[in-house]
């Protein structure tokens, strides 16, 4: 019995369970973080100077506003099935997370003798895994609105659901054309390509912008923030919820925008690639220095996406519901099309 | 028709063009207008630290005045109740006793002066009615508070400060206005 117990390696589940509180925090902290710039984004674009009370530059504003969250009375209406109206915002929050796993979040560091890789698990079918669980996601928006037992949050629901998964259809064709590229669903293997080579982004920048586009869509921004369309449904499919349950929600939403940020800059931008120097050598004379410098150029890459998710959602009106359908199937997806099968022809003229 | 504005506009409804249909164009175009925006100077006052500017005509809340004697001026006339419209001004009347000279100026004074600020409607009425200079609107707020009892502003709420005992006071609540008439003259 020790023998077996002594046989399995202990300091690799240490190692990932490190790894895992460590990811999970920091895409906590940016989600939290994120509700203040989008407040700062926002009120800058508007000739505002934004929260500023809190602590130096309102920075501890998050806090407060998690805080009164918390503090707020949950209210779960007694005609609404009570076990799905709490298993919602988990689903929504689970299934924000759960995507950071196949992320490669940086190089290789060298611990206590050990190589330790900045990413919880390299599967070798890391994008095929981030789209079943994004599309899980509809799961929690759709229960939400469903167990609210209220015809606006239901609308809202439907609205969301068929909005995700059309969107998730160009999406998907977008990366076919990026995957004929790599040649391989591992993310690892996608970013070490990038690291050495051009950035995806360059072979491929209209699968880039249709991926952009569908990202926006699912993470039900401005200008597909159709399901909490406050103006036409109240309030969305969270109309019920109160306290932290609808704090769950938001906070999906922007723990999804910062996972959706991150995909783009792994898959399209070069992953933790630190641009304009040779990686391998830095890594070699720098050592862990150079790894964590790797992990700091993702979340810059994955800020600037962020920033840009905020630009435009303080930019531009939401769509019709017309218009976004029509966006999809009649735009988007024959775009996706095209892009693929002329990837493929080109592919296949320089294979011979 | 003749248009009510210089600035109206026909509504625009000619079909989009490609390029508006393909909407990337349009929003990178809006997206630049609010990049411009992002380093504008803003328009934000922050409060307690800054304070905008009040315009000269600003009415705010009510002051008693004193003459220079430091002695009240009111002579409860009752005619700045008369003239409020809202009907916010209650007082009551008593003679002034022997040795009260330095208190009040006229022989008449009002013993009990209160102004509803919850009434009010900051018209500055009564300060065109008074024919003693005795009641002036400044230049501050009218502040919140949690009870409407606390809103009835009586004599020592209005009374401006002594200027022979607390010239200091009596300077900052006569305000920025009458500081300005004093230099204009
Ligand atoms: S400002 Fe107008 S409403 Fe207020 S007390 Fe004077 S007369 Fe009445
Ligand atoms: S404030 Fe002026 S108008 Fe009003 S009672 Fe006194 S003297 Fe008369």
């Amino acid at each position: 019995m020790q023998i077996t117990l002594l046989a399995f390696d202990w300091f690799f589940l240490v190692e990932k369970l490190v790894l895992i509180i460590g990811i999970i925090s920091v895409s906590l902290v940016i989600a939290m973080y994120e509700t203040w710039a989008e407040r700062k984004v926002a009120a800058f674009i508007q000739d505002r100077i934004g929260p500023n009370r809190a602590g130096p530059l309102g920075l501890f504003q998050p806090l407060a506003d998690g805080m009164k969250l918390f503090m707020k009375e949950e209210i779960i209406p007694n005609t609404s099935n009570r076990m799905l109206f709490i298993l919602g915002p988990c689903l929504a929050m689970m299934t924000a997370m759960m995507t950071s796993a196949v992320i490669p979040w940086g190089g290789t560091l060298d611990l206590f003798g050990r190589s330790i890789p900045l990413q919880i698990t390299d599967i070798n079918i890391g994008i095929l895994y981030i789209f079943g669980v994004v599309s899980m996601g509809v799961y929690g928006i759709m229960i939400g609105g469903w167990a609210s037992n209220n015809k606006f949050s239901l609308l809202a629901a439907l609205r969301g659901a068929s909005q995700v998964i059309s969107y998730e259809l160009p999406m998907g064709l977008s990366l076919i054309a990026l995957l004929m590229l790599t040649g391989s669903l591992k993310m690892s293997v996608i970013v070490g390509q990038q690291l050495d080579g051009w950035y995806n982004v360059l072979w491929q920048p209209l699968g880039f912008f249709i991926f952009l586009v569908c990202a926006f869509a699912e993470c039900n921004r401005t200008p597909f923030d159709l399901p909490e369309a406050e103006n036409e449904l109240n309030f969305g499919y969270h109309q019920e919820y109160s306290s932290m349950k609808l704090g769950f929600y938001l906070f999906a939403e922007y723990i999804n925008m910062f996972i959706s940020s991150v995909i783009m800059s792994t898959l399209f931008f070069g992953g933790y690639d630190i641009p304009f120097v040779n990686d391998a050598h830095l890594v070699e004379s720098w050592g862990n220095w150079a790894v964590l410098l790797q992990g700091f150029c993702l979340f810059a890459k994955t800020a600037m996406f962020i920033f840009l998710f905020m630009w435009v959602r303080w930019t531009i009106p939401r769509f019709r519901y017309d218009q976004l359908m029509n966006l999809c199937w009649k735009r988007l997806i024959p775009l996706a099309l095209a892009n693929m099968i002329i990837t493929a022809a080109i592919v296949l003229w320089l294979k011979k | 028709m003749q248009s009510l504005t210089s600035r109206a506009k026909q509504v625009d409804r000619r079909p989009m063009t490609f390029l508006e249909r393909i909407y990337v164009w349009e929003i990178f175009k809006g997206m630049l207008i609010t990049l411009k925006h992002f380093f504008k100077k803003k328009a934000t006052i922050s409060y307690p630290e800054q304070k905008r500017e009040f315009s000269p005509v600003f009415r705010g809340l009510h002051v008693l005045n004193r003459d220079e004697q430091g002695r009240e001026r009111c002579t409860a006339c009752g005619l700045c109740a008369v003239a409020c419209p809202a009907e916010a001004i209650t007082m009551e009347a008593a003679e002034r006793l022997p040795g009260e000279e330095n208190l009040y100026r006229e022989e008449k004074y009002a013993a009990k002066y209160e102004i509803n600020m919850l009434r009010c409607i900051f018209c500055g009425l009564c300060e065109e009615a008074c024919p003693k200079d005795a009641i002036y609107l400044s230049e501050t707020f009218a502040p919140s508070n949690y009870q409407r009892k606390g809103l009835i502003y009586g004599k020592p709420d209005l009374l401006i400060p002594d200027p022979v005992t607390q010239p200091e006071e009596y300077k900052k609540a006569l305000g920025n206005r009458a500081n300005q008439k004093e230099k204009a003259n």
